[in-house]
């Protein structure tokens, strides 16, 4: 940081921001822009895009919270961009903004989700619903010990944070994660899903349930406070029972 | 399957060792103090069945517990191949079996 | 520490982690150690060196890592296979878990200086 910048950012009137530019390999660049009451640090990328370098990649579709499109590692630490304001995150007026870890890079914010949803589809995370057209609506009882079980992970919007913050998914290529196996969790509980066994069988085989180490990085850094690790805690108990009452 | 096998008795070893580990943590606390002699130690082990059962099975367990551990490990934080992996951790268990039933032997034998 | 691993749970477990692998570095050697009772005075000569203050605070260690492995061990099968009741409140485990291998090691030194 120069003399100047420093100097101003720490006046609050702008913040030095540094931005990951290029795919796997890259460098940071460096901007400065005004530091503004109530804003995100998508804010900051966009004004960076508009005014610095018109030819910075970065996702985001609906700045609310509600599309999972916008996440990024901010000094370190995986979150939504659209909803992490700058006065929360930024240091003596600096920020650190790069794409999300533990998958590829490529092009500056934006990395490729693929190997996310890869894992999601190995981790038999898709719904096998057997009702058409003329049936009624499944009566699902809301407090019933299963439907609430699903709760667990039922908010989850897919932005990968949860697979950015998990050492385990960094260390071992095969580990399913915890999104994957949250969104397993939800439909091992789901009523309806009838490849129930199927999707146990996954959860619960390589790279599943059993890789996780309960660090709880997923819980401690998903937007929506949900907890993939009792998700995955809920598997493993169901890998237990499976042992000893016999698959069920 | 197998993945889910080790997972399965890791969790079951450390349900057995907890208590184990008590009792010895516990035995290590009295014993130390006022320092040991060789022939003290021996007297109370030696020829009892009881001690013998207890630290045969704490070996048996703990031999299947820690090399899992330690898969885990070369695993997540070494570059080794998964085979080698396995085998060294193979290696391990049947290395702490060898050499525990060994010391159980000698100190109860 | 890296942000985005600086917290509680982490923590938790790298010293579960850290202290199993330790233990499990030590365990041959403490097997072949007692293998020598087999030969008494071989023994003896052992314990006489475990006297020596720096392999009593080796001992020390080992006995407050065993503590540790335990009770973050205890922490960890309870929350895997148990049902959560409400929230993280397990996450709360960690600190007396911490404190009680301490107590552990603290029962130890006592008795061993
Ligand atoms: S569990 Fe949370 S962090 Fe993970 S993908 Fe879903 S919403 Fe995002
Ligand atoms: S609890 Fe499991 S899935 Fe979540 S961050 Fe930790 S190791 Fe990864
Ligand atoms: S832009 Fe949709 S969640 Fe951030």
């Amino acid at each position: 940081m120069s003399d100047a910048a420093s100097d101003a950012a720490n006046k609050g009137g702008e913040l030095t921001v540094r931005v990951w530019r290029g795919a796997e390999v890259g460098a940071f660049a460096t901007y400065l822009v005004p530091a503004r009451a109530n804003q995100t640090v998508l804010d900051v990328v966009t004004e960076i895009q508009r005014y610095h370098a018109p030819d910075l990649a970065y996702r985001f579709a609906c700045r609310v919270g509600v599309c999972g499109s916008c996440a990024m590692t901010v000094n370190g630490v995986p979150r939504w961009t659209c909803r992490t304001h700058v006065s929360r995150v930024a240091k003596a007026g600096a920020l650190t903004v790069e794409p999300l870890r533990n998958l590829p890079r490529i092009r500056d914010l934006a990395c490729d989700m693929a190997p996310f949803f890869d894992k999601w589809k190995a981790a038999g995370g898709r719904f096998e619903g057997g009702a058409t057209r003329a049936d009624l609506p499944a009566a699902v009882d809301p407090a019933s010990p299963k439907r609430r079980a699903a709760d667990a992970g039922i908010e989850c919007i897919n932005c990968a944070v949860c697979h950015a913050a998990c050492d385990v998914v960094a260390w071992d290529a095969e580990y399913l994660g915890p999104a994957a196996l949250l969104r397993a969790w939800t439909l091992v509980n789901d009523e309806r899903h009838l490849a129930r066994r199927a999707t146990l069988d996954r959860a619960m085989g390589p790279g599943g349930c059993a890789s996780c180490h309960t660090q709880g990085s997923c819980m401690a850094h998903c937007p929506v406070g949900l907890s993939p690790t009792e998700g995955i805690a809920g598997l493993k108990r169901m890998s237990l029972a499976a042992m000893f009452l016999g698959d069920r | 399957m197998m993945e889910r096998r080790l997972f399965v008795l890791q969790r079951l070893t450390a349900l057995a060792l907890a208590p184990l580990v008590l009792v010895h943590l516990g035995l290590v606390l009295v014993a130390v103090r006022g320092g040991l002699t060789a022939a003290e130690i021996l007297s109370r082990t030696q020829g009892s069945v009881g001690w013998a059962l207890f630290y045969g099975l704490f070996v048996v367990v703990v031999a299947i517990h820690a090399p899992i551990g330690v898969r885990n490990v070369l695993r997540e934080w070494t570059g080794l191949a998964r085979g080698a992996v396995d085998w060294l951790a193979l290696g391990f268990g049947l290395l702490l079996l060898g050499v525990g039933l060994r010391a159980v032997w000698a100190v109860v034998g | 520490m890296r942000p985005h691993r600086n917290h509680r749970a982490y923590w938790a477990f790298l010293g579960h982690r850290l202290s199993g692998l330790a233990l499990a570095l030590f365990l041959p050697f403490h097997f072949l150690a007692l293998g020598l009772a087999l030969e008494a005075a071989a023994l003896d000569r052992f314990l006489a060196w475990t006297d020596l203050g720096m392999v009593k605070l080796a001992e020390w260690g080992l006995v407050v890592l065993l503590a540790l492995h335990l009770f973050f061990g205890l922490r960890l099968l309870v929350l895997e296979l148990r049902p959560w009741p409400g929230g993280d409140a397990r996450l709360g485990w960690i600190v007396p878990g911490l404190a009680a291998a301490l107590v552990i090691g603290g029962v130890f030194l006592i008795g061993a200086f």
